[in-house]
Parts: structure tokens; C-alpha cells; sequence
């Protein structure tokens, strides 16, 4: 049994009287990559909120690296790197700035700070761009650039939300390469939610699926395909857990947000 | 992770000028916005100033008219830019800008007051704007340099002072129509019950009361002691810079318990 980095243990969130996270509970070892999947409006943004410090929980806890969110934030915000959905570098510096500011805001050593800008974008396939303005990358560079700059200070845990929204497949592909090799050199546990069941069945060790909140599933693919019989695919799961159709998915601000990501990424 | 031990106070410290840094580096590849702001102060002093000294007694004492509102000028375009800047953090909002830099370990109060410093550098141009134009119209200036550095950091002060309360509203409203029109709505009157442009002496008493609320009076006068040939103030530099300064901690307090709200 190897060592759990993230333990989640009844954390809900509720907005006035609607509950955007039920009393979800669930655990994940370290050097896991892990999925949380759901449709829209199923609870997996506030989730990764709560878990990354920026909303406080209305009741229960998460412990991630051991820190409790609600009662050691900062220590918490020290061990992970988070990667929200929508474009989180400025168009307006250059790659190697928008990671100069974070390793000063990680406190990397100063002598070290280079050495790590240099390795993050060499890691990421970003060596030749980084003098160049942001503004001027692809979607598929914007993004391995925000993993570069969330994982500067190596840490133990990366959260991100819909990592490979608005990108074309062959973008898609090397920012998930990147990622698994993320994990293999570093140890660095993975935390996602996606929209794309197939990248949840190529990368995922093990996924969860949220329904109206709630955690509908957890396993591994092949778990929670063999849980609905035999000759079963992934889809069928999806439907199965998280299918009874709900017409709350997603708030138009939310929708209008992640399309303007995608046109921006693509 | 390293884990180094940093002193909270050299660390918020650092953590502010980072933010600074940032803040700065991305104006250094938008130069327009420094011209395009200079134009208000332009039409400030060169119409409004120059017909309202014709236009008799303003009860300005001894100093001339123009000289007069010269430094109500700077302390009106420092507040005009500074105000809006919080529309910059609505932006980044709706980016996720605002987000990553809320999930790291930064204190909360050094993002504001970051933020804050750098549109204080920002509107030093308009410092010099107002001191060229000036010196073109004949007002009797101060070129001590004391005098010069006062002026320098009463304009940083007070563009943090503004353009944190102008964050305050973003964190608020959280949309960019509605922190327009907020932003609208409040700007004319701080600038009209000051005594930017009239003294406190010919305003009727429930202005006046008001008057002495505004931080903007204090700016003013601080800066009108500093500026001028034979300046003096109403009511004391040592009073103006501590107004001017808890007037700053307090906003910077109460943003860094409103930013986080923006990543909700």
C-alpha cells in the first residue's frame, strides 16, 4: 500500500441552498494520476477549489501532503502546483518571465532559480520559446507553459482543471505526454477533471465519477467497466453514473468562460 | 520543496516587490497607455486653469490661481488613473490569472499591495507631465530636491492609496460593467469635495465636513506644501502623510480579506 497524498473525508460545498459538493470522500496514493470526471455542473471545479485553498469547504476536510486545507492553507498552497482551466500565464511578459515571477514567489533559492527556469522549460519543450512573448504561442505551448509554471518548485501534488480544453488532438497528446512524464521523473501526483473519456481511459490509474455532487463511481477503468457486466466500454460507465440527465449543467457565465478559453487556447 | 525558513517579515516584504515586478514588466511593453494619460492634466491646466484665473477672486491667498490648482491637478490625475486600475484585476479574474497567483503561497496583503506600488510607479509620468506644463505656465515651483522627493512619494502614496480602494470595488462588483459605472460614480465626487481645484475656506460647511474626510484633501494639501514656491500647508505635513498612510494600511488590510473572493 504506498503512501496517500490526498485525503478527502465528507467535504461539501453548498451555494445558499444548492449543494455543489455532498460529503464527498475519497483518497489518492502519491505518484497516482487521477481523474474526476462528471458533467458539467456535477461539483468537479468547486472541488478542485476546495482542494487548492480557494474556497473554503462549508463542512468537512481534505488533507493534502498531510496539510489540512482549512486549517494550514499555506501549507497546503506550499505542496501543490494548480492549473486552472482558463489561461493562467500573461500574454503580455515572456515565457521565461511568467516563470521568473514564480520561482520568486515559490522562494526558490536565487541560485537556483535559473537551473529550474531553464529545466522547467526545457522539460516542457519550451528551451527555444522562451524569450518569446506568450502572446504569440500556441494553445498547446500556453498550457505546457502553465504546467511548467505550476510545477517550478517540484511539488508533491498538481491539481488542474480540464487541462486539455479547446486544444486539437495532436496538442492534446503532447501535453499529456509531458504530464505522465511529469509523474515518472518527479513523483508529482496528478489531479484532473476532463470532459474526454478517452484520456481518462489512456492515463488515468484511477478515476471518479461525480453525479449532482456526489461520487457516483471510483475504481479503475477495468473496475468500474466490470462493475455494470461484462463487454462494457468506458462510455457506457459514464452514462450509467453520471447520464440521468440533469439540465443544471454549468451556469452561462461558466459556459461563456470555458469557450472563450478554448478560442483563445486554439 | 525547499524547505527554507523565510521571515514573515522580509517575506511579505519580498512578496511585494515581486508582485511589483510583475506588474511592471508587463507595462513595459504597453507604452501608449503613459501618453494617452497624459492628456486630461493637458486640458486641466491649459483650459480650465487658465479661464478660471481670469475669471477672478478664488480666495487662494497670495498664490496665484494657477499655481494654486497645479498640484490639485497631479493629485486629480493620480486618483483618475489609480481608480480604475482595478479593472485590471477584474481581467485577470476572468482569465485565471488571479487564481494561481491566490493557490501560491503569497501572502494575501502582498498582492494588494503590489498591485498598488506599481500603479504608484505608473503615475509617477504624470508627475512629470503636470511639472512640465507647469513650468511652461509660469507657476512659481519648488525644484528643491527634498522638496521634489516629497512630491515623488506622495504620488506613489496616494496612486496606492486610490488604486487599492479601486481594488476593493473590483473584489466587490467582480464584473467590469458594473465597476465602470461604480467607478464613474464615485470619482467626481472625491474629486470635487477636495479642495483640488477651490480652497475649503469658500465651500459650505457640509462640504467642507466632507472635505475633511477625503484623503484626497490631504494629498492635495501635502502636496501643494511640497510643490510650490513658498507652499505651506493647512494642516501640517506630519498630518497629511498620517492620513495619507493609515488610510493606505486600512484599504490594504481590507483587500487582502476581499482579494480571495475573486477566485470564487
Amino acid at each position: 500500500m504506498s503512501e496517500v497524498v490526498l485525503e478527502i473525508n465528507a467535504l461539501t460545498r453548498r451555494f445558499g441552498t444548492f449543494t455543489a459538493v455532498n460529503t464527498l470522500t475519497l483518497s489518492v496514493n502519491a505518484g497516482e494520476i487521477f481523474g474526476l470526471l462528471g458533467s458539467n455542473g456535477a461539483g468537479k471545479t468547486t472541488t478542485i477549489k476546495m482542494l487548492t485553498t480557494l474556497l473554503p469547504p462549508t463542512s468537512g476536510e481534505a488533507r493534502v501532503a498531510g496539510c489540512s486545507i482549512t486549517k494550514q492553507p499555506v501549507d497546503v498552497r506550499r505542496a501543490i502546483g494548480y492549473v486552472p482551466q482558463a489561461v493562467s500565464v500573461d500574454g503580455s511578459l515572456t515565457g521565461y518571465e511568467n516563470l521568473l515571477i514564480f520561482a520568486k514567489l515559490y522562494d526558490l533559492p536565487r541560485r537556483q532559480q535559473q537551473a529550474r527556469i531553464s529545466e522547467a522549460l526545457e522539460f516542457m519543450g519550451l528551451t527555444a520559446d522562451g524569450g518569446r512573448m506568450v502572446g504569440q504561442y500556441s494553445g498547446g505551448m500556453v498550457r505546457r507553459l502553465e504546467i511548467a509554471q505550476s510545477t517550478l518548485h517540484r511539488p508533491r501534488m498538481l491539481f488542474l482543471d480540464e487541462p486539455t480544453v479547446g486544444l486539437d488532438p495532436i496538442a492534446r497528446d503532447a501535453v499529456w505526454k509531458h504530464l505522465v512524464d511529469l509523474r515518472d521523473s518527479y513523483g508529482t501526483t496528478l489531479f484532473f477533471t476532463t470532459h474526454y473519456l478517452e484520456e481518462a481511459e489512456a492515463h488515468c490509474d484511477r478515476l471518479a465519477i461525480m453525479h449532482l455532487g456526489k461520487l457516483a463511481a471510483l475504481g479503475t477503468c477495468k473496475e468500474l467497466e466490470a462493475s455494470l457486466g461484462s463487454g462494457h466500454t468506458l462510455n457506457d460507465v459514464f452514462v450509467h453514473y453520471a447520464g440521468t440527465a440533469t439540465d443544471s449543467g454549468g451556469t452561462f457565465r461558466s459556459m461563456s468562460a470555458e469557450r472563450a478559453t478554448a478560442e483563445r487556447l486554439g | 520543496m525547499t524547505a527554507t525558513f523565510i521571515h514573515p517579515v522580509t517575506g511579505f516584504v519580498e512578496k511585494t516587490f515581486v508582485i511589483t515586478e510583475f506588474e511592471l514588466r508587463r507595462l513595459r511593453h504597453d507604452f501608449t497607455e503613459l501618453i494617452t494619460r497624459a492628456l486630461q492634466p493637458a486640458l486641466w491646466l491649459l483650459i480650465f486653469g487658465q479661464v478660471f484665473a481670469r475669471g477672478g477672486d478664488m480666495h487662494t491667498g497670495s498664490i496665484p490661481y494657477l499655481d494654486f490648482i497645479a498640484p490639485g491637478i497631479l493629485a486629480q490625475s493620480v486618483l483618475f488613473v489609480a481608480i480604475f486600475y482595478g479593472i485590471n484585476v477584474i481581467w485577470e479574474r476572468d482569465l485565471g490569472i488571479v487564481q494561481k497567483f491566490l493557490a501560491s503561497p503569497t501572502p494575501r496583503a502582498a498582492l494588494v499591495l503590489g498591485k498598488g506600488f506599481s500603479a504608484g510607479i505608473r503615475t509617477l509620468s504624470q508627475a512629470v507631465i503636470v511639472y512640465s506644463l507647469s513650468a511652461l505656465l509660469g507657476v512659481k515651483l519648488n525644484w528643491n530636491p527634498l522638496a521634489l522627493l516629497n512630491v515623488l512619494i506622495l504620488v506613489v502614496l496616494a496612486a496606492t492609496l486610490f488604486s487599492t480602494f479601486s481594488l476593493i470595488i473590483a473584489c466587490i462588483v467582480k464584473t467590469r460593467e458594473r465597476f465602470m459605472g461604480v467607478g464613474q460614480v464615485l470619482t467626481m465626487p472625491l474629486f470635487f469635495a477636495s479642495n483640488a481645484i477651490y480652497p475649503t475656506a469658500i465651500m459650505p460647511g457640509w462640504l467642507k465636513a466632507i472635505s475633511h474626510l477625503n484623503p484626497l484633501t490631504y494629498v492635495v494639501d501635502a502636496l501643494r506644501t511640497c510643490m510650490l514656491e513658498g507652499g505651506s500647508s493647512s494642516f501640517g505635513l506630519g498630518v497629511d502623510y498620517a492620513v495619507i498612510l493609515s488610510a493606505t494600511i486600512i484599504l490594504v488590510l481590507i483587500g487582502a480579506r476581499l482579494y480571495p473572493r475573486l477566485a470564487i
